[in-house]
């Protein structure tokens, strides 16, 4: 990987093979006019193999959402073609907007401007919660 | 503590401290008695409560308060189609303090986050009712003296039984509790009960199908009505809704002191010749409830005058 080609911009790195498009469209790196490059199955040594993404602008990116699709993914941050800044993820302790609480019987089924927000319950097993009736989410989907 | 939506957010001092006033009320009565002169709850209750609305209301006029409120939703303005968190605002404007019971899982919780008064959760759908454990705790402080070292039988619907779920959740903060899990196949209790609450404390359990098999074990027996009204399909419902019924015949390998609690309406699941029986604390129970909650109003008015 060659950051010195970015002059101000981020590099997703060690993002799980196969889930830069996830990536991609979560972040709505559509609907930004600058370049942006994926890369996919790249060798890893750490990894075996990884996805890339290279976005050629300096933007603000909600690390929450991207530490709960892929805790995994490093990001660095260049300026001036020089890395400065390199944060590894971690889940995040809550979530907004992220994951959709599909328990019928919870207040958000029928109020729609309540913000669906889930909390971090489990650690080891990536254990998300609702904040309102405490369902289970699980890989996006809760319970 | 401003509100209070889930038992669990109630440490066990604080538990001790509500069932020190609950006693002292039982005691005192007329100590009490105007504590509350010049205050309104707001007794807003979304679906039908026979039980907690009348407790809740018996409470507060025993306290020499005032109540308000409405007692199903078409008569309020959430028929206008009005946001919970627009009623807690409202409501905040007119009274000290809310009790609500909601349909929606959560819907208390969204009223705490808005209102600018107490808000307590008198039952939020399947999910919880944490007066109804405050009723449960205290009624196992007057019967057995301890809440440590006891072997509680909880028995019928563990699968939707929030009273069972919050039981479950009190009572294993208390060393020596071992739990005994009574129910068919299709009505166990949730697996993260077992995951999230029984196995980290390292809580001794067991499940059984067969109430009479373990009824000598018992120094607690909380038996729970299946309720129709946490069915999607009522072919299940009908199916399940007999599966335990407790007589005064089964009672005779149980101990002596044990009690038998029930958090009621029940339909069926306790024959009514048990009821003349001096384990049977169900009735005991609900007098205990609106103890608690007068000692719960008590407290949150207390600390919201802070």
């Amino acid at each position: 990987m060659i950051i010195g080609q970015i002059k101000d911009g981020i590099v997703l790195d060690h993002i799980t093979a196969g889930r830069c498009m996830d990536i991609y469209n979560i972040l709505k790196l559509g609907e930004m006019s600058s370049t942006v490059a994926m890369i996919k199955n790249a060798d890893s040594v750490k990894m075996g193999k990884k996805d890339i993404i290279k976005i050629f602008e300096s933007i603000e990116i909600d690390l929450d959402v991207l530490g709960y699709i892929d805790p995994g993914i490093t990001v660095n941050i260049i300026r001036d073609g020089e890395l400065v800044k390199r944060k590894k993820l971690s889940l995040p302790e809550q979530v907004t907007g992220v994951i959709k609480c599909k328990n019928p019987r919870c207040i958000t089924s029928v109020e729609q401007e309540l913000p669906h927000k889930f909390r971090l319950t489990d650690r080891e097993n990536k254990v998300y919660r609702c904040i309102y009736c405490e369902s289970k989410a699980s890989s996006g989907n809760n319970e | 503590m401003k509100s209070l939506i889930d038992i669990m957010e109630l440490s066990t001092a604080e538990i001790d401290e509500l069932i020190e006033t609950a006693l002292d009320i039982i005691a005192n009565p007329e100590k009490y008695s105007e504590k509350c002169k010049g205050k309104k709850l707001a007794s807003l209750f979304f679906e039908p409560s026979t039980r907690t609305r009348l407790s809740f209301e018996a409470a507060m006029y025993e306290l020499g308060g005032n109540v308000i409120g409405f007692s199903e939703a078409n008569s309020s303005s959430a028929a206008k189609g009005e946001s919970v968190a627009d009623t807690a605002r409202t409501v905040s404007c007119y009274a000290d303090i809310i009790a609500m019971r909601h349909p929606k899982e959560g819907a208390p919780y969204v009223a705490s986050l808005k209102a600018s008064i107490p808000v307590i959760n008198a039952g939020d759908g399947g999910h919880n009712h944490p007066t109804q454990t405050l009723a449960d705790l205290l009624t196992i402080r007057k019967e057995k003296g301890r809440f440590d070292n006891l072997t509680i039988g909880v028995c019928g619907d563990l699968k939707f039984g929030r009273t069972v779920h919050s039981l479950i959740g009190a009572m294993s903060r208390y060393s020596g509790v071992r739990f005994v899990l009574i129910s068919p196949e299709e009505l166990k209790v949730p697996e993260y009960i077992k995951t999230e609450i029984l196995d980290p404390k390292g809580i001794e359990y067991k499940e059984s199908a067969s109430l009479e098999a373990v009824m000598p074990e018992l120094d607690i027996l909380y038996m729970t009505r299946v309720q129709r009204e946490r069915f999607f399909n009522e072919a299940d419902y009908i199916r399940l809704k007999d599966t335990y019924i407790l007589t005064a015949e089964k009672l005779s390998g149980a101990k002596d002191d044990l009690c038998i609690m029930h958090p009621l309406p029940r339909v069926n699941e306790i024959s009514v010749n048990v009821d003349d029986d001096p384990r049977a604390c169900y009735f005991k129970q609900v007098l205990y409830g609106k103890y608690m909650r007068m000692a719960l109003i008590l407290k949150l008015l207390e600390e919201a005058a802070k």
